[in-house]
């Protein structure tokens, strides 16, 4: 379970995150919506410890750790995962050989064993195959000469892999066409599970489509402003964002 | 003994020889080849404190002893060694034949400051092919100061690999000067971990048409280190080919230089040159400096170069990081995947299976 | 295939115009003896009514330049100066003149047929937003300046150098020499020594000048080392464009021009400095033409300050400048953008230094090298990257022209960084004009001419977008004449 209390965080000083409250109990898919520079992104890498971004106050817990504490790697190992928005490339870096390393990071870090080339190539086949996506896409050195449309399916095969409790999708779907969208949606559903929970951070209402979340929350000004059932989403799409704010306290 | 040049002179700009012009040093005497020198299953000449150790080596065909050789040139390096060398390894391959591969070890061992000048040639006759692998290691304070003059014939082919692992206190100064024939090619990668003070010069001419050569070089320096790779390609004939990838990671307050000049002369139409140098600097006080330079008379060339400096990107850090790997483990994986490049040329496997090693000892040692 | 003999002859007919500024003027000229010497120094100091300050920092000049020697790492070649067989100061005789109308009417003519817009008037009646104001050099003596009295509204000094010497001794004090003191080169020294005139500039706190400031220089007697000493200082928030060009007559002996500009930018300031060059380069055996070793460097003082050097380059037989930047202030911004034209037998050794200093300072440079004839045509860089310059960036591309094979285009960057956050990106590339290129261009119905002109311009269009507007066509019309086009 996700649990965020309070939380502000600031980048180079100004604040962005002010005071977000939400909890996303295992098994639950929670979508986040908002317009831009709410504070959506800011609020995935907070979770996910990228540099320069700083908490001010408030706290984050998953499965009772506190994760903000922790360094990327080790909150990988605790089993967040993030989907970048603009996965970075590494040229030199091939795909297979990345992946296996940080499958087999994360398995020592959790007291698992680790997969050898063979097994990890097995499994990685497998998981291409269930993407429909092709073979080479291994061979390849990390995000290299990808379309937007591949990056993400990257993200997707790694998730796969790497078997995370916690996904963070940060605007997933942006630049995707419809089948590339219906591919990374049916990769987050195949992950589907009691243990399994995700943040889908979206602009947009069509990704819900595929992905139902169980909840819809809007980020406004660094604050979670209204939250609803998924027929919010179709609210927002119909209404925008403006008067959100003022919704969400008649709400409450 | 003639003079060592001095940062007045352009071409030593960045390297002050200062400090070894400040020891002195002793004639090398002959000493013990340790055992467990690398072996890569080949013939292997061993060379101890610059003198050959026949008992421990295992010669390949086409060797013949050193001879003294008078020096054309002015450089000063090249003179002090012609007039201090008194052994060295001459290899001439017969037109047509493949020679395989050799494995040269040059090994000191020095108690009180020594030096040593080889002077190696090797030429290759029309078609010839020949794979040279050069380790320099040892231990304690000394000077090594190897000549090689490089003669390849028309269609010949040379791949030259050096691994210099100097011991920390030594002084390496290499001069290797190749004439390229027409269609023949000279493949060179330098890969520099070792030395207080290192310089690897090289002189490619490339003579007749279709001549072609690549000068590659990965540099892993720390500590207080200074590194110098310098070379002037000519191309002095039509329609050749050079081509030089330059790999650099500086750490703790190690300098690094490049100097990489492409001299196109007026009748080399059609010339094709590449550079591009790239270097990482791991930490606050390292230096790196590079000047690649262009000299061109011909109009009807392509040559470009291209240099970068920078530092390890730390969005590429985070990626890796955010996916469970650690921070050290990322780091190695970007530092390995930009040498990567530079060693490409190495198409000898076991040859690469050696400097791939290097890479990871250097990066474990940090 | 490499150009065609018909490309090159072409080029060379086009090149090879008769200079079309190639006349003198008989005017009186007041004449020191020649050669240099300490009674000279004192001789050019009196003249000026200089203070003794300013006599004294000539004289600490002079006794450097004594102890120098000329430098000979440039790629250049030339036939050793005489300097005691030069003029050190040549201005037309009579008292200074208080208004245009006191001016030597010959004088005005020069300046008309130069196409100098010194009629106030007729500018005034042109388009109002696009004043220039003039600062006119004739030889080593500002002629006259117009628009004073709109420049004085906004509080902006615009005079010549020895004026302010004498008006505004406290601006002069305190930034002559800071940015290239005396014993900087060989150069600058001599300059220090018998600098006689140049432009002064200085723009107060958050003011935006409100014109284009330019100055005119010209060359005439024989012989005259041509000294010339700009200073230029952008208070807090001040901003300013000025603009020099350079004319000279057609001479046998070589003529030296060993100018010193100084530009310093306080906080958020910025000057932009543009250069549209055409000294005589020689005669088509290279016989003759201007020596221009020239020192000029900005001082990004102040935090975001930004200094851009902009210059086209056709002119002299030899050319030795490298217009810097020392990036000091905090996210202080150097720029340099250059297109360096060499034909003849014409050397030029050219380029710029960039030494990042403060933090998360940015510098650009795109420098264009077009060579054609036997001409040599050398960029040469630094790109410096001190310990302290966390996050500093650099992109540099320079890139050559051959056209012909008698030419030479050669690059010698030196790039050095000691800051591990730092940034530096090089890249050069060599090219000439194809032959299928031409062809594509004639078969739409260009000749021969235009074609060279359109890709030339195209080869140089990064550097051209640059330059202010009134320069940018100056430029053009200038590359066209010195590659391409006929004498009016």
């Amino acid at each position: 379970m996700l649990e965020i209390k309070n939380l502000t965080a600031a980048i180079e000083g100004k604040e962005i995150l002010r005071g977000v409250d939400l909890i996303v109990p295992d098994g639950e898919i929670h979508a986040i919506m908002g317009p831009n520079g709410a504070g959506k992104s800011t609020l995935s890498y907070v979770l996910s410890g990228r540099e320069g971004y700083e908490v001010t106050g408030g706290s984050a817990t998953y499965n009772g750790q506190n994760i903000l504490d922790m360094p990327p790697e080790a909150r990988a190992a605790a089993g967040i995962f993030l989907a970048f928005q603009y996965p970075v490339e590494l040229p030199g870096v091939g795909n297979a050989n990345f992946i296996r390393t940080a499958v087999n990071a994360v398995r020592r870090a959790r007291g698992e064993p680790e997969l050898d080339a063979v097994a990890f190539l097995k499994a990685a086949r497998a998981e291409l195959k269930k993407l429909s996506m092709p073979d080479d896409m291994l061979k390849r050195n990390v995000n290299v000469g990808f379309s937007g449309g591949e990056k993400k399916r990257n993200e997707v095969l790694q998730m796969a892999l790497l078997q995370p409790g916690l996904a963070i999708l940060d605007e997933t779907d942006s630049g995707l066409d419809i089948d590339a969208l219906k591919i990374v949606a049916e990769g987050v559903n195949a992950l589907r599970s009691s243990k399994f929970s995700a943040l889908v951070i979206t602009h947009y209402q069509r990704l819900l489509d595929h992905i139902v979340p169980d909840r819809v929350h809007v980020l406004s000004s660094g604050r979670i402003v209204r939250s609803g059932g998924p027929e919010l989403a179709l609210e927002l799409e119909a209404h925008g964002y403006a008067g959100q704010a003022a919704a969400g306290q008649e709400a409450a | 003994m003639t003079a060592l040049p001095t940062r007045k002179l352009e071409a030593w700009r960045y390297t002050d020889l200062k400090s070894l012009a400040s020891v002195s040093f002793a004639d090398a005497v002959p000493g013990l080849a340790p055992l467990g020198l690398p072996d890569l299953g080949v013939p292997r000449l061993i060379f101890v404190n610059g003198i050959y150790d026949a008992q421990r080596s295992t010669p390949p065909d086409f060797l013949s002893g050193f001879a003294r050789v008078a020096e054309a040139s002015d450089q000063p390096l090249a003179l002090i060694n012609a007039e201090q060398a008194h052994d060295g390894v001459t290899i001439t391959v017969p037109d047509d034949t493949d020679a395989g591969a050799v494995l040269l070890i040059s090994y000191a061992a020095a108690e009180n400051p020594i030096a040593f000048h080889p002077r190696h040639r090797i030429t290759l006759g029309m078609g010839a092919r020949l794979t040279l692998i050069e380790i320099a290691m040892g231990q304690g304070v000394y000077w090594h100061n190897p000549v090689t003059d490089i003669a390849l014939h028309e269609n010949a082919k040379l791949q030259h690999y050096q691994l210099q692992n100097e011991s920390i206190e030594a002084f390496h100064l290499a001069t290797i000067r190749a004439k390229i024939a027409a269609s023949a090619a000279y493949v060179s990668f330098s890969m520099v971990q070792g030395a207080k003070l290192s310089r690897a010069e090289f002189h490619p001419t490339l003579m007749g048409v279709g001549a072609v050569t690549q000068l590659n070089a990965a540099q892993l320096l720390r500590g207080q280190q200074h590194g110098d790779y310098t070379c002037v390609v000519k191309h002095d004939a039509p329609n050749c080919a050079s081509r030089q990838v330059v790999k650099s990671v500086m750490d703790d307050h190690a300098r690094g230089v490049f100097q990489g000049r492409i001299e196109v002369a007026r009748a080399a139409q059609k010339t094709d040159g590449y550079q591009m140098s790239q270097a990482l600097l791991l930490s606050d006080g390292a230096e790196m400096d590079i000047k690649p330079e262009l000299e061109i008379f011909a109009d009807d060339v392509k040559c470009s170069h291209g240099a970068t400096i920078g530092a390890l990107d730390p969005e590429q850090i985070f990626y890796l990081r955010s996916r469970g790997i650690s921070e050290d483990q990322a780091r190695a994986m970007l530092i390995r995947a930009f040498l990567n490049e530079a060693l490409e040329p190495v198409s000898h496997a076991a040859a690469r299976g050696l400097f791939e090693a290097a890479i990871d000892k250097w990066w474990a040692e940090k | 295939m490499s150009a065609t003999a018909e490309t090159r002859d072409t080029v060379n007919a086009l090149a090879g115009q008769k200079y079309q500024y190639g006349f003198e003027t008989d005017i009186a000229m007041e004449e020191f003896p020649k050669g240099l010497n300490e009674e000279i120094v004192r001789l050019i100091s009196a003249k000026k009514n200089e203070p003794e300050w300013m006599l004294a920092w000539r004289l600490k000049a002079y006794a450097m330049w004594r102890k120098m020697e000329e430098p000979d790492w440039a790629r250049i070649k030339h036939p050793p100066i005489d300097y005691e067989n030069l003029y050190y100061y040549a201005a037309p005789s009579g008292p200074a003149p208080k208004t245009l109308e006191d001016v030597d009417p010959n004088l005005l003519s020069m300046y008309e047929k130069l196409g100098i817009p010194l009629n106030e008037r007729a500018a005034l009646a042109g388009v109002e937003t696009n004043t220039v104001a003039v600062d006119a050099v004739f030889d080593s003596v500002s002629v006259a300046t117009t628009f004073r009295e709109t420049l004085a509204k906004s509080g902006v000094i615009f005079c010549p150098i020895s004026e302010a010497v004498r008006e505004h001794p406290e601006l002069v004090k305190k930034y002559l020499g800071s940015v290239v003191p005396i014993g900087d080169n060989f150069f600058s020294a001599l300059n220090s020594a018998v600098f006689s005139d140049g432009s002064f500039v200085f723009i107060p706190k958050g003011v935006r000048c409100p014109m284009e400031l330019s100055t005119y220089f010209r060359i005439n007697a024989r012989n005259t080392g041509q000294f010339e000493r700009t200073l230029i200082i952008a208070e807090d928030k001040a901003s300013v464009s000025y603009l020099e060009g350079c004319t000279a007559p057609q001479r046998d002996e070589n003529q030296l021009h060993a100018a010193v500009v100084e530009l310093v930018a306080l906080d958020n300031a910025t000057i932009k400095y543009s250069t549209v060059q055409n000294w005589y380069p020689g005669d088509a055996d290279g016989k003759g033409g201007i020596y221009n070793f020239v020192t000029k460097r900005g001082a990004c003082r102040g935090a975001h300050s930004k200094i851009s050097w902009t210059q086209v380059e056709t002119g002299s037989a030899i050319t030795w400048k490298y217009p810097s930047c020392i990036l000091q202030g905090d996210g202080s911004v150097g720029e340099f953008y250059s297109v360096a034209l060499t034909h003849n037998h014409q050397q030029a050794d050219t380029g710029t230094k960039m030494i990042h200093l403060g933090r998360n300072t940015t510098s650009t440079i795109i420098s264009k090298g077009i060579s054609a004839g036997y001409s040599n045509n050398t960029y040469r860089g630094l790109v410096k990257i001190m310990p302290g310059a966390t996050g500093a960036r650099n992109f540099t591309q320079c890139d050559s022209l051959l056209i012909g094979d008698h030419c030479g285009a050669h690059t010698v960057p030196y790039i050095e960084s000691r800051n591990p956050s730092a940034k530096v990106e090089h890249e050069a590339t060599t090219s000439r004009i194809a032959e299928d290129q031409l062809f594509y261009c004639r078969s739409r119905g260009l000749s021969e001419e235009d074609a060279v002109g359109l890709i030339v311009n195209g080869f140089c269009k990064d550097v051209l977008k640059e330059l202010p507007m009134e320069f940018a066509v100056e430029a053009q019309k200038l590359l066209a004449v010195s590659l391409e086009g006929s004498v009016g």
